[in-house]
């Protein structure tokens, strides 16, 4: 069998996905938040103002990826269920519960700078603006899937039911967000969008691509802190479980 | 040119059937068949998964492991439904219709057996004359006979009976035993699940022993 | 075993009989749909001021609102009753698709509640002063999108049935699927009322149904074969 395969078949397994989630957290939080902390610091000190929006543009920097990741994140949670609904693997059920709460999060920090993005341009702190309706959408969506999820008993059925919500979910986002930008077409015109008319400088783009690399290593390592833990709560009472509480080694590889 | 002695393929056989729920292991893996004109016993407390297994091979519940096979072929969904009639814990019966109605309604959806009629049904199992009461007015036990009309009814060789004398007096467990009886004699099989020994159809059985979590089976 | 089995169009028939004959013997249960309609119509018209003009401005889309929430609250009766009582099991082990079950199951729903609704549309029209013009544009939307908010209702009815109390957790569920439909559906009479051509939206609305009668019932029957685990 593909030694990729095999890999695969292994990390099915509780233990062993415990191991890998466990060695490569860490890491992954480590270098997003050095990645981050290198995009951060272009935006804010490299990148020079806007000559149109002046300093306030620089939460951009901070409202793409995140707004890039929620969308990601969603469309990987319905990939991952899909999985689990059809080959009933017990790790997809959790990837894609785990990747709920991390995207509702991302989406949360997309409002957020949006609205505090669009203050200054709208004069006020929320404006029907299209993309972030859709954004106020995606969130009820994640919370629909959050919330479907700790509303079954049995973890196996509520991952897959809230798995098949996500899917309905990913299927009909394209079709919200036509539907939202038509209705904002038809009701206020011309909004002012927050990206403004003329494509970004490429002395502008570099912080961004720091932000988005950094962003998804972040999502790496809390999707698999996440999914462990979940790991760790499902096994629980399972030998393996037992050793690793009371501090028992546990053979490597 | 002598005919092959070739025996015909038993009418539900299981292999390595295994059902968890939230991790915990309800049964499995369990290995056993069902031949036309056998009745298999399945006993075991409270809790043992008998219950489970009924709905597993029913076809409401999906094992995490095993197959089942009906007339020696796998049982995809089309084939299963048209193979077993499964009598559970909820009698099915809509509380605002009579009993007929509900009868008929069950008919439309699941079949017929040909030859038979719902008033004759419901003369068999000791409710005539009760074709226009609704369902919210009968027993228990009456409601437990009206299943049991809908059971005579079906077209499926195949009968899973999840606790059938549940609600029901002796002339009721009589009239159950009497109805394995008869589809047994008929090429058919059935499969009964009970709390211990003290009702069973007085026909050739097999006993099936679920315990809590190690199982057996006893031929 | 000679048999005498149903095909698709019999099982639709015994279903529909069904449905029809529960209909009747709980009759006064019709209208409760097309009363909180006509509540909401009117807290609508008590909230806003009873002037013609504002509430004019506001009709399509408060006759929208009004029938999607009635829809809502509608959706709790469509699979709780026979999850209760031990049907949807029967459904399951018929040798029909359980798609197909749910698809007729959800059409006689929209029948018995979402019909009345539309009947007693014009009348609350007139109670929210709608121009005249709107009316035609209005019952054709709701006439395309009631069915597809049923089907996509459906969809989340399933995925709760098993549940107790799941009241706001079902609206919030529903809410992004209601979405587009919403948008499209009041949007064309507010196209209308523009001077714009509704037909576009209409004809997406109706795009739109024609998926969902495929897609829905298919969704509908996973998510109850996971709720009834």
């Amino acid at each position: 069998m593909n030694p990729i395969v095999r890999w695969f078949h292994k990390l099915g397994s509780p233990p062993y996905f415990d191991r890998f989630a466990a060695r490569w957290a860490p890491w992954a939080y480590g270098l997003g938040l050095l990645v981050m902390l290198w995009g951060a610091y272009g935006a804010l000190f490299v990148v020079p103002a806007d000559y149109q929006q002046g300093d306030s543009f620089r939460i951009l920097y901070i409202h793409v990826p995140s707004a890039w990741m929620s969308l990601f994140v969603f469309g990987l949670m319905a990939f991952y269920a899909a999985i689990a609904l059809v080959w009933r693997i017990k790790l997809c059920e959790i990837l894609a519960m785990a990747c709920a709460p991390i995207g509702a999060g991302f989406t949360l920090i997309t409002l957020a700078t949006g609205s505090i993005w669009g203050k200054p341009m709208w004069g006020t702190w929320w404006d029907w603006d299209p993309r972030l309706t859709t954004e106020l959408i995606l969130l009820f969506l994640y919370l629909g899937v959050i919330g479907l999820y700790n509303a079954i008993d049995d973890r196996r059925a509520a991952a897959r039911a809230a798995g098949l919500l996500a899917i309905v979910g990913v299927v009909l986002l394209p079709v919200i967000r036509y539907s939202v930008v038509w209705w904002n077409s038809l009701h206020q015109g011309q909004t002012i969008r927050l990206f403004g008319e003329s494509s970004m400088d490429p002395s502008m783009v570099q912080p961004l691509i720091w932000m988005i690399v950094g962003t998804k290593l972040w999502f790496i390592g809390a999707l698999l802190a996440r999914a462990r833990g979940d790991n760790l709560r499902r096994e629980n009472g399972k030998a393996w479980v037992a050793a690793l509480a009371t501090g028992k080694e546990t053979p490597a590889r | 040119m002598t005919p092959t002695d070739r025996p015909a393929p038993p009418l539900l056989q299981a292999r390595g059937l295994r059902f968890a729920r939230n991790d915990e292991p309800v049964f499995g893996p369990l290995d056993f068949s069902v031949d036309a004109g056998e009745a298999l016993l399945v006993q075991g407390d409270n809790g043992a998964g008998k219950t489970t297994l009924l709905r597993v091979l029913a076809g409401l519940l999906r094992a995490d492991a095993g197959e089942v096979d009906i007339d020696g072929e796998r049982a995809r969904a089309a084939r299963r439904s048209r193979a077993i009639a499964y009598l559970g814990h909820l009698p099915g019966l809509k509380a605002d219709l009579s009993a007929l109605e509900n009868l008929n309604f069950l008919c439309g959806l699941q079949g017929r057996r040909r030859g038979q009629v719902p008033e004759s049904a419901m003369a068999i199992v000791g409710l005539a004359g009760y074709e226009d009461t609704l369902a919210r007015q009968l027993s228990a036990g009456q409601k437990k006979r009206l299943s049991l009309a809908r059971l005579w009814l079906s077209p499926a060789p195949l009968w899973l009976l999840d606790e059938p004398y549940a609600n029901l007096d002796l002339a009721g467990i009589e009239l159950v035993n009497r109805m394995v009886q008869a589809q047994l004699r008929a090429g058919g099989a059935a499969l009964v699940t009970t709390h211990g020994a003290y009702a069973a159809p007085p026909v050739r059985t097999r006993l099936l022993m679920l315990e809590r979590p190690i199982l057996e089976t006893a031929a | 075993m000679i048999a005498v089995l149903p095909g698709l169009p019999g099982a639709a028939r015994a279903l529909m009989l069904r449905d029809l004959r529960l209909l009747w013997r709980r009759r006064g249960d019709a209208f409760q749909p097309a009363l909180f309609a006509l509540l909401v119509v009117v807290l609508f018209a008590l909230a806003l001021g009873g002037e013609a003009d504002t509430l004019a401005r506001v009709a399509g889309a408060v006759l929208w609102l009004a029938v999607l929430l009635a829809g809502l609250l509608a959706l709790d009766t469509l699979f709780r009753g026979d999850a209760e009582d031990g049907s949807l099991e029967q459904w399951m082990l018929a040798p029909v698709p359980l798609g197909w079950l749910v698809a007729v199951r959800t059409f006689m729903h929209w029948a018995t509640t979402a019909l009345p609704l539309l009947l007693a549309t014009p009348f609350l029209a007139e109670l929210m002063h709608l121009p005249r013009g709107q009316l035609p544009v209005l019952m054709a939307s709701l006439a395309l999108g009631t069915p597809l908010l049923s089907l996509l209702g459906a969809v989340v009815a399933a995925l709760t049935v098993g549940m107790r109390r799941s009241g706001i957790l079902v609206a919030l569920l529903a809410l992004p699927l209601y979405v587009p439909v919403l948008v499209f559906g009041a949007g064309s009479v507010a196209a209308s009322a523009q001077g714009l051509d509704p037909i576009g939206a209409l004809l997406l609305l109706g795009a739109g149904l024609v998926v969902a009668l495929v897609l829905a019932p298919l969704a509908a029957a996973a998510a109850i074969r996971i709720a009834l685990n």
